[in-house]
């Protein structure tokens, strides 16, 4: 199959996905978020707030998947937004873009490593130490990581059944606590009342969206498999679309089955709310099963975002923006292995010294930086190409209302964010400008500035 | 148990890491530059799209 990607002398990623893989890959990211993260909402506005941000925020990302399958069906490249950036808006547009998807994804491949860590060590009990600690998170960073080198069919085969069985763990919860008889185990009436709804008032739901975005966050991830996937106009749409509709069902049972069994004081604390809500139950069984669904979740999340923040490394590698010398894909493997290695020490680093807020802040915030991104790139794309004018493999519907809606729920969630972690907003806005003067004055002339544009479309719409 | 599965996970980290480096070295050594970083940005479109509506 690999053979026949490539000539001889021209090597190319394979081209083995289908629409499961990719559903796997955008869902296998996200579904951590299900089983922490999320939560934290409700410490900042109560546990009604963390439901209405479950919608709203769901409004967010189905904006984000409507926007991304139309673009990406048409760029069909690896670096997903990375390309479609170069594409639509220009180099500098892109080059920050890579940059917030290889912060996006490989801060959440930290935080994974360090849940699973997390995890493990609350059933350890007395004896294990930091060294154990950090033997999980060199674990789950480098055997996902040769995973990830030695080939990109096996990698998603593995998370699709990984996330599978995380899934349908929620699912087997749902049903376990007969949520068709409130009263017999569930209690949300007691747990959420009038007086304790919203606790902090509207305010409180606006500081939760930064949490909230946990919910969904990384489902974009799916346009990365756009070089290899066997069909992009056809699977990523349909990977993607079917994977943000399993991901509002997942994350509203989710909150119903946590906002009914804990106070939103305790719900908005713990790191592990559905590990906790098994607890809950009594079951043992269900316990260990949502034991081992939480280290799924999180090893499924951090195999994904490897195979992503790669991919974007390798794109920028590929037009030169970064050394050429990243570009280089594996002639056995058609892996890009000099990335997937490139950002293991780092990954490495931040997960020994990170904490788990941090890491997290770091990728929600390059992800909102992203989701802005997508909301004129759309509006730049529909209008330099309207419709009719080049072949998409799906055309979202209601243009521009899904695009105001992302902007203005990015605008909220940034202020959410700046209410909570000011300083690390701070920081890393700085951190792309220094990055964006360093492109502009320096690197940019390295760049084959004819060949990055690749595309065999007719010229935009008033050039 | 915890701590047994830890301590082989930092065998199998070693392992593995190794084995990376290994065999990245390995292919460098076999492939000229060029080729490995032959790879062109658009082959699917141009492969398979013909832009006329």
């Amino acid at each position: 199959m690999a053979q026949a990607n490539s000539s001889p002398n021209h090597l190319s990623l394979s081209r083995v996905l289908g629409p499961a893989h990719v559903w796997a890959l955008g869902v296998g990211i996200v579904l951590v978020g299900e089983y922490t993260g999320w939560n934290f909402s409700a410490d900042k506005g109560g546990a009604l707030a963390a439901l209405i941000i479950c919608w709203v925020v769901g409004l967010l990302y189905t904006s984000v998947a409507m926007i991304d399958s139309e673009v990406t069906s048409t760029v069909a490249a690896a670096g997903g937004q990375y390309a479609q950036a170069k594409h639509i808006v220009g180099p500098l547009m892109a080059f920050n873009v890579a940059l917030y998807l290889v912060f996006a994804y490989t801060m959440l491949e930290v935080s994974n490593a360090i849940v699973v860590a997390d995890t493990i060590k609350a059933y350890a009990g007395e004896g294990f130490t930091d060294w154990h600690y950090r033997g999980v998170i060199a674990t789950i960073i480098l055997v996902l990581a040769t995973l990830n080198y030695r080939g990109v069919l096996m990698t998603l085969n593995v998370n699709l059944v990984i996330t599978a069985f995380a899934y349908l763990a929620i699912i087997v919860l749902f049903f376990s606590v007969q949520p068709w008889s409130q009263g017999e185990v569930l209690k949300l009436g007691q747990m959420i009342t009038p007086e304790n709804a919203l606790p902090y008032g509207w305010l409180g739901v606006i500081a939760g969206f930064h949490w909230g975005i946990w919910y969904y966050l990384g489902i974009e991830g799916t346009t990365q498999a756009a070089e290899e996937v066997r069909s992009p106009s056809r699977s990523l749409p349909y990977g993607t679309m079917a994977g943000m509709i399993t991901l509002l069902i997942g994350a509203s049972l989710t909150w119903y089955v946590c906002a009914s069994l804990m106070p939103w004081q305790y719900l908005g604390f713990t790191y592990f709310p559905l590990l906790d809500a098994g607890k809950l139950t009594g079951s043992k069984t269900l316990e260990m099963l949502m034991f081992a669904a939480t280290v799924l979740a999180a090893t499924a999340s951090a195999n994904g975002c490897i195979n992503d923040a790669a991919r974007a490394w390798f794109s920028l590698g590929r037009d030169r923006y970064i050394p050429s010398w990243f570009s280089a894909v594996h002639p056995k493997y058609r892996t890009p292995y000099r990335s997937i290695l490139f950002l293991v020490p780092i990954a490495l680093a931040f997960a020994f010294t990170a904490n788990l807020g941090q890491a997290i802040t770091f990728s929600i915030l390059s992800g909102v930086l992203h989701y802005t991104f997508m909301s004129l790139n759309i509006i730049m794309f529909r209008n330099k190409w309207p419709l009719g004018s080049i072949r998409r493999g799906y055309t979202h519907p209601f243009h521009p209302l899904p695009a105001i809606v992302l902007f203005i729920l990015c605008v909220v969630t940034f202020f959410a964010i700046f209410l909570g972690y000011g300083a690390q907003l701070t920081a890393m806005v700085v951190f792309y400008i220094i990055m964006s003067l360093w492109f502009h004055f320096y690197r940019y002339q390295y760049v084959k500035r004819g060949a990055q544009f690749t595309m065999p479309w007719p010229k935009p719409k008033g050039y | 148990m915890w701590m047994t599965i830890a301590n082989i996970g930092w065998v199998l980290s070693v392992i593995v890491g190794a084995w990376m480096l290994y065999d990245w070295y390995s292919t460098d050594s076999k492939y000229s530059e060029a080729e490995l970083t032959s790879s062109r940005e658009g082959e699917i479109e141009a492969m398979t799209e013909t832009h006329k509506i």
